[in-house]
């Protein structure tokens, strides 16, 4: 059993479905009218975060308060870092304030499995860098099976900023740990060198790309990569690259679409789909929330607790 | 005082020598390699045994960081020449990317005299091919040779502007000064801090392309073929940079190049992990550049095997990946490594070896040293080849501790250095 939840990489397939198990049954506490169980009463869970994302930190916090845990969340600024403390030392002083689990977000890859090695309780990477960012590929495999009924054999484009992107190279790991075909598509300067030795199908062509998947997966697009010469303007972009209906044309019928969050509507994906019938954005939000719960109730409670 | 070795098994490739005979020296300087040295023996000799071991030119490290002046939490003099005899090291030449960086004659003056008093390895300063290692403004390198350069660099700071590398080795090579490059574009390297490839892309880290070290290899070359200035080439890492450099001197530019050992003994998995003792620039590369630098190395397109001893203090490499410094120490280690990798794999002779490390190096920039021929200094190395042992940096000489190569099992252990007939390491004999 794991220890500490740093990659979906180093993740065993059973843990990955125990996880997803475990939070399939704790969807249904969030849909009561009290949301609260006594599960990890007593428990002091810390979210420390780098870089800002609302959505993620609100998750985990809610999370762990709906299983009675106490939390902290510590926005640390990096500017903070450059003043002078390291990440092992902020870690270490938090650790001596005796908390039992640590959420972070940092900007810089390795970061979470820094810490972990370091620190005596369970680390949960709520996004490292451009490495991983493993409850999120939680949650869009749990959205993927509430839908499918399965993740064998189902094939998953994945669309965007591949190379920048922490939410693909999880999704790639859980996925076809699970026995789904994960497809990296788009533009050549935003995939990583190498990137068809991984266990993926690769395309350039967003039409080839998408045909036949069964889950379209839309990554966030920053206005960064042009100013770094990485694009030549989100126009071309969106028109290439873009998951609009047309694009959703060559699909299977029952295709789902999917986005991480935050969108650029218009950009990598289009108003209507975002909104339409194929869209399970939201219950991605929700499932979050199960997720997370599943995670630290693992990491903190385990059998005895339960 | 006379010393005479005993027995030992002879290696210089300088002279062609391998085989057991006595080493003897006098008044620091090599007096004679005999069969038996019994008539030498007069009047209070001291005789070292030598039964099984190997007994060489001292090896010479062309590219070291000592750290001092500006760095010495993380080496000094001190420690860093007594990193290099333990290793088998009897001169060692340093980098100038100090605070203040060697682009000064007082600078160059004041570490001569440092070395002197510490009195272990020889320390040989480059100098900085720039002022202040900036992008460009020459150094005053005539001055700089005349306080005890003895060539320029800009080492961790690569000349972008053709037009300074010209200028550079135009004035360099009027001096007779060779220019040693360390070969990145820094367009192409931007953020980045490992090899760009597999490794890179699971690990989420932005990559180095092997492309950015041969796009300078290959101007550098072409700049020295141009201005006649002797080029030499710091730790090259990539297959397409030893076909690069293997063609230059076909074209008969005068250029030499050094690799160092863990660009023969690790790939860039090493960095798996986040394990940034394996953070270095040029980064560790893969099995196909390690396979072409050993054929490198093997057909001589690669002259000499230099480690980059890079300390850095503890708390600088237990950070974010990206964060760490680059760089890992090597003196310690690099005679074993490439024994080990090279040697006990069959795929080099131990003269071949011998040569790398300590003949080519001393060739390379005209240093004394690297021979065993009547009347040259008495540099020289001792090692037991049969010797296995585990590496272990909590007990290396070095400041420092930034090895990936902690816990490796190697085989070939220095056991006796001197430096001009003064015996300055010995260990377990
Ligand atoms: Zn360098």
């Amino acid at each position: 059993m794991f220890t500490d939840l740093i990659t979906l990489r180093e993740t065993e397939p059973e843990d990955i479905r125990l996880l997803l198990d475990t939070a399939q049954s704790f969807k249904e506490i969030l849909d009561r009218s009290v949301k609260k169980v006594p599960t990890l009463r007593g428990r002091q869970v810390v979210t420390l975060f780098y870089e800002a994302s609302t959505r993620t930190r609100v998750s985990f916090e809610n999370a762990a308060k709906i299983m009675s845990a106490d939390t902290t969340s510590v926005a640390a600024a990096t500017s903070s870092v450059q003043k002078g403390e390291s990440l092992l030392d902020t870690v270490r002083n938090l650790r001596a304030m005796r908390i039992d689990c640590l959420v972070m977000r940092h900007p810089q890859s390795g970061s979470a499995h820094l810490v972990a090695q370091a620190l005596d309780i369970p680390v949960v990477n709520a996004g490292d860098g451009m490495h991983e960012h493993p409850t999120q590929a939680l949650l869009d495999m749990l959205t993927i099976r509430q839908h499918k009924g399965k993740l064998e054999a189902l094939t998953v484009a994945i669309v965007g900023d591949i190379m920048h992107s922490r939410v693909a190279r999880s999704n790639l790991w859980g996925l076809t740990k699970m026995g789904a075909k994960v497809r990296f598509v788009g533009p050549a300067t935003l995939l990583p060198r190498d990137v068809q030795r991984l266990p993926v199908e690769v395309y350039t062509d967003l039409r080839r790309g998408l045909e036949g998947a069964d889950v379209v997966m839309a990554l966030r697009l920053q206005q960064e990569r042009m100013e770094r010469g990485l694009l030549p303007s989100l126009r071309e972009y969106s028109q290439r690259w873009g998951i609009n209906a047309r694009a959703l044309e060559v699909t299977k019928p029952d295709c789902i679409v999917m986005h991480p969050g935050p969108m650029n509507r218009g950009v990598e994906i289009a108003d209507d789909v975002a909104d339409g019938g194929r869209s399970v954005i939201l219950e991605q939000v929700t499932n979050g929330v199960a997720v997370r719960m599943a995670v630290l109730y693992h990491l903190l409670g385990g059998e005895a607790a339960a | 005082m006379r010393t005479i070795f005993r027995r030992a098994h002879v290696c210089d490739p300088s002279q062609g020598v391998d085989k057991v005979a006595d080493v003897v020296v006098d008044e620091g300087k090599v007096l004679a390699i005999v069969e038996d040295s019994t008539p030498y023996d007069v009047g209070g000799c001291e005789v070292i045994d030598c039964s099984g071991l190997v007994l060489t030119p001292g090896l010479i490290d062309l590219h070291v960081h000592l750290r001092e002046p500006g760095y010495e939490y993380k080496e000094d003099v001190q420690s860093g020449t007594e990193a290099a005899v333990v290793g088998g090291f009897s001169a060692v030449c340093c980098m100038p990317n100090t605070d203040p960086p060697l682009d000064e004659p007082a600078v160059i003056r004041g570490l001569l005299k440092r070395a002197e008093a510490v009195g272990l390895a020889r320390v040989y300063p480059i100098a900085a091919i720039t002022k202040g290692l900036q992008p460009e403004g020459l150094a005053e390198m005539a001055a700089l040779k005349e306080a005890g350069a003895v060539a320029v660099t800009d080492d961790a700071y690569p000349l972008q502007l053709a037009e300074v590398l010209r200028r550079g080795m135009e004035y360099a090579a009027q001096l007779g000064l060779t220019v040693m490059t360390h070969c990145e574009d820094k367009s192409l390297t931007r953020d980045a801090c490992m090899n760009e490839g597999l490794t890179a892309t699971i690990m989420g880290l932005r990559g180095m392309p092997p492309v950015a070290e041969e796009i300078q290899v290959a101007r550098n070359c072409l700049m020295s073929l141009y201005t006649g200035c002797r080029l030499h080439i710091l730790h090259v890492s990539t297959a397409g940079a030893v076909r690069i450099i293997r063609w230059a001197k076909e074209m008969g530019a005068p250029v030499t190049a050094e690799t160092c050992p863990h660009y023969f003994a690790l790939t860039d998995e090493a960095c798996l992990g986040y394990n940034t003792n394996a953070k270095m620039n040029p980064p560790l590369r893969t099995q196909a550049d390690c396979d072409a630098i050993i054929q490198g190395l093997l057909d001589g397109t690669i002259d000499a095997i230099a480690t980059d001893h890079a300390p850095h203090a503890s708390h600088e490499k237990a950070q974010e990946f990206a964060l760490a410094p680059f760089g890992i120490v090597g003196l310690e280690t690099a005679f074993a490594l490439s024994y080990t990798e090279l040697v006990s794999t069959g795929r080099m002779s131990l003269s071949q070896l011998v040569d790398k490390m300590s003949c080519q190096p001393a060739k390379v920039l005209a240093l004394p040293g690297g021979t065993l021929a009547p009347g040259s200094p008495a540099d020289i190395a001792l090692f037991d080849l049969r010797r296995k042992w585990t590496v272990r940096a909590s007990e290396f000489r070095s400041k420092s501790r930034n090895t990936p190569f902690e816990g490796w099992e190697l085989q070939g252990k220095p056991v006796l250095t001197m430096v001009g007939g003064r015996v300055l390491y010995r260990e377990g004999m």
